[in-house]
């Protein structure tokens, strides 16, 4: 797991003289379920295409396995795509295309007919061997579109947000099925989505993007957790994000009241943005916690209610499986461990994030 | 909601049937009965005379040797084209399509001015002590001509379909490992196919039938069926050997569609 596979340093692209990536620097851990994850246009993309060979960076480079691939054309690169719209080869069978870079390999006959065999079958599409790609659903392309990558057993599989035109269910059957193939072939994959429940279900690594920058990478838990400053919180699941000040260690001011909180490091009597998630917020009769408030507005989600509290001239989005009022006057509290602090943006990395709020 | 669909159809309903229908059964007609009105198969017959066959053969052979230039000069630039910007290959289209804004009968009669023995080209070349060019009223002038007036429809219908292509269908091939020459061969030509069977119909079927181009730039020792049909009509006024010999020629237009029909089928991927 500790290998580099694949190492991005210092790579700038920009189209048009619009600056699509600005001195990225990544490396992909052999084996490794990485995510990138961001916005529209920012950048994800075109780090994918760049390390699939379509696209060449400005400046930088790109090492596979310590080899600088940087100059070298797709076709010698030893990493398969699935593209956004699966890009199936219309004129030919389904096995035709699975067999498609096969046959440029000059494999013999019989072992590419035993290759379609286990890659239709990896796809649970045994059998369709003769159908052209138009008969096809969405899911079952997109299947084929993986089958037709995994056959030529690339050591990196790169993925082009290849569930984005799939409805709600079968995105996340697929979700499932993405897992389990990467578990069953051992093969690294880079995953570009915009999608972050995708991006929490399935990577072992997020790196959240924004303007061609990167803003943080982790695991998914540490990204939802912990997100480093307020582009992360915000892109990643509902939140509450707060100007404050930390007054001291473990003590941070804001909407009035003193919280206490488990951050130490930040110095004395510094701004700060605060982060707290609404399923973090215990909501409890009025005077009982840190700030007085009242309900103004209640929707039922299923799993919980979804609720905004005017407190202290802020509204809170507050995820609660017990029912509150429009109207109730509330209190609230939050457990230090869930007051999550965020240094203000001083960098240009991550003044983008202020320009996209 | 349905009778006021079809009442849409209308006014092209009218169009074919007076414009398209009556004329072709007029044809029909008029290609079977002789000049007393009885019924013969002697004017379709008349194709197999010596005259008439051979001016079908003149006409195939040099449509058929147009097309295939057409199609050398149509699908590298078609190509070139598909791989601009929008911006560019706006331009370069508009000075393909620029020269089809000229009447067709002018153009023509401009290569007759251009090719004459006397003309401007041969003018230069004697200006360099060049040997001078004869190749007006010669089947190459014809060939010429019909390139010439007809290479847009080969480049446009091309360029269409090549447009069209997903990029990415393009770089999956790469992506699985296809070098160029690969990747044109398996995938952009097949998928092209169908751009290159309607530039081949659209080039082919007028320069079977032409007799404009046959009649400026060859002259009257060349003749093409579409002279002889166009010279029963008008000179012999032999209505009927006309319209027999035009259900003959568009029983070849029919039979060069279908190939060109079963080429399309079978060529999707059979390259290589």
């Amino acid at each position: 797991m500790s290998n580099k596979l694949i190492n991005l340093s210092g790579i700038n692209k920009s189209f048009d003289g619009t600056m699509v990536l600005d001195d990225l620097n990544l490396y992909i851990r052999e084996n490794e379920f990485l995510t990138l994850l961001g916005p529209s246009g920012c950048g994800k993309t075109t780090t994918l295409r760049i390390i699939g060979g379509f696209e060449t960076p400005d400046s930088g480079q790109v090492f596979f396995n310590g080899e600088d691939i940087t100059n070298l054309p797709p076709n010698k690169r030893q990493l398969n795509t699935v593209f956004q719209k699966y890009a199936l080869f219309t004129h030919m069978t389904i096995a035709e295309n699975i067999a498609f870079g096969l046959k440029i390999k000059n494999k013999s006959k019989s072992y590419i007919d035993d290759k379609i065999k286990y890659a239709l079958k990896l796809v649970n599409l045994d059998g369709y061997e003769k159908r052209m790609p138009h008969q096809l659903s969405g899911g079952q392309q997109q299947r084929i579109a993986i089958a037709r990558a995994i056959v030529n057993e690339p050591k990196v599989l790169l993925l082009d947000e290849p569930l984005g035109a799939l409805d709600l269910k079968l995105r996340q059957d697929m979700q499932y099925e993405l897992i389990r193939l990467k578990n069953e072939l051992g093969i690294t994959f880079i995953y570009v989505t915009h999608d972050q429940e995708e991006a929490l279900t399935m990577s072992d690594t997020i790196v959240v993007m924004n303007q061609g920058y990167i803003q943080q990478i982790g695991t998914p838990e540490m990204i939802y957790n912990e997100p480093e400053n307020a582009f992360v919180a915000d892109f990643i699941g509902d939140s509450n994000i707060i100007d404050a000040t930390m007054v001291q260690d473990k003590l941070v001011s804001f909407l009035g009241c003193k919280w206490a909180c488990v951050d130490t490091g930040f110095g004395n009597n510094k701004p700060v943005d605060v982060v707290i998630r609404p399923e973090d917020i215990v909501l409890k009769d009025a005077g009982q916690g840190t700030l007085d408030g009242e309900v103004t507005h209640v929707i039922f989600k299923g799993v919980h209610y979804e609720m905004e509290v005017m407190a202290g001239g802020y509204e809170w989005l507050v995820h609660s499986t017990s029912m509150f009022t429009v109207g109730q006057k509330v209190s609230i509290s939050v457990d230090p461990f869930n007051i999550q602090i965020m240094n203000k943006p001083e960098s240009e990395d991550e003044e983008a994030v202020q320009i996209e709020e | 909601m349905k009778s006021k669909r079809s009442l849409l159809a209308g006014p092209y309903l009218f169009w074919s049937v007076a414009f398209i229908i009556i004329p072709l059964v007029m044809v029909f007609y008029y290609g079977f009965i002789d000049e007393n009105g009885a019924f013969t198969l002697e004017n379709i017959a008349a194709i197999a005379s010596p005259e008439h066959s051979k001016a079908l053969w003149v006409s195939i052979r040099l449509s058929f040797v147009s097309t295939i230039i057409c199609f050398v000069l149509a699908y590298p630039l078609a190509m070139i084209l598909a791989n601009m910007s929008v911006n560019q290959n706006q331009f370069i289209v508009l000075v393909f399509i620029l020269p089809m804004w000229m009447n067709f009968l002018l153009r023509t009669l401009a290569w007759q001015t251009l090719l004459e023995k006397n003309g401007v080209i041969n003018m230069i070349l004697n200006f360099f002590s060049l040997p001078s060019l004869n190749i007006i009223n010669t089947e190459a002038a014809i060939i010429l001509g019909m390139v010439y007036n007809f290479l847009p429809f080969m480049v446009l219908p091309i360029y269409n379909s090549l447009a069209r292509m997903d990029r990415d269908v393009i770089n999956a091939a790469h992506d699985l490992g296809a070098n160029w020459i690969q990747t044109f061969c398996r995938i952009i030509f097949p998928l092209s196919i169908p751009g290159v069977v309607s530039g081949v119909t659209m080039v082919f079927v007028p320069a079977l039938t032409t007799f404009v181009i046959s009649a400026i730039l060859g002259g009257s020792k060349i003749l093409l069926i579409g002279n002889v049909i166009e010279q029963e009509f008008t000179q012999a006024s032999n209505w009927n050997l006309g319209s027999g010999l035009s259900i003959v020629l568009m029983i070849f237009i029919i039979l060069s569609m279908i190939i060109s029909a079963i080429l399309d089928k079978d060529g999707e991927g059979a390259l290589l």
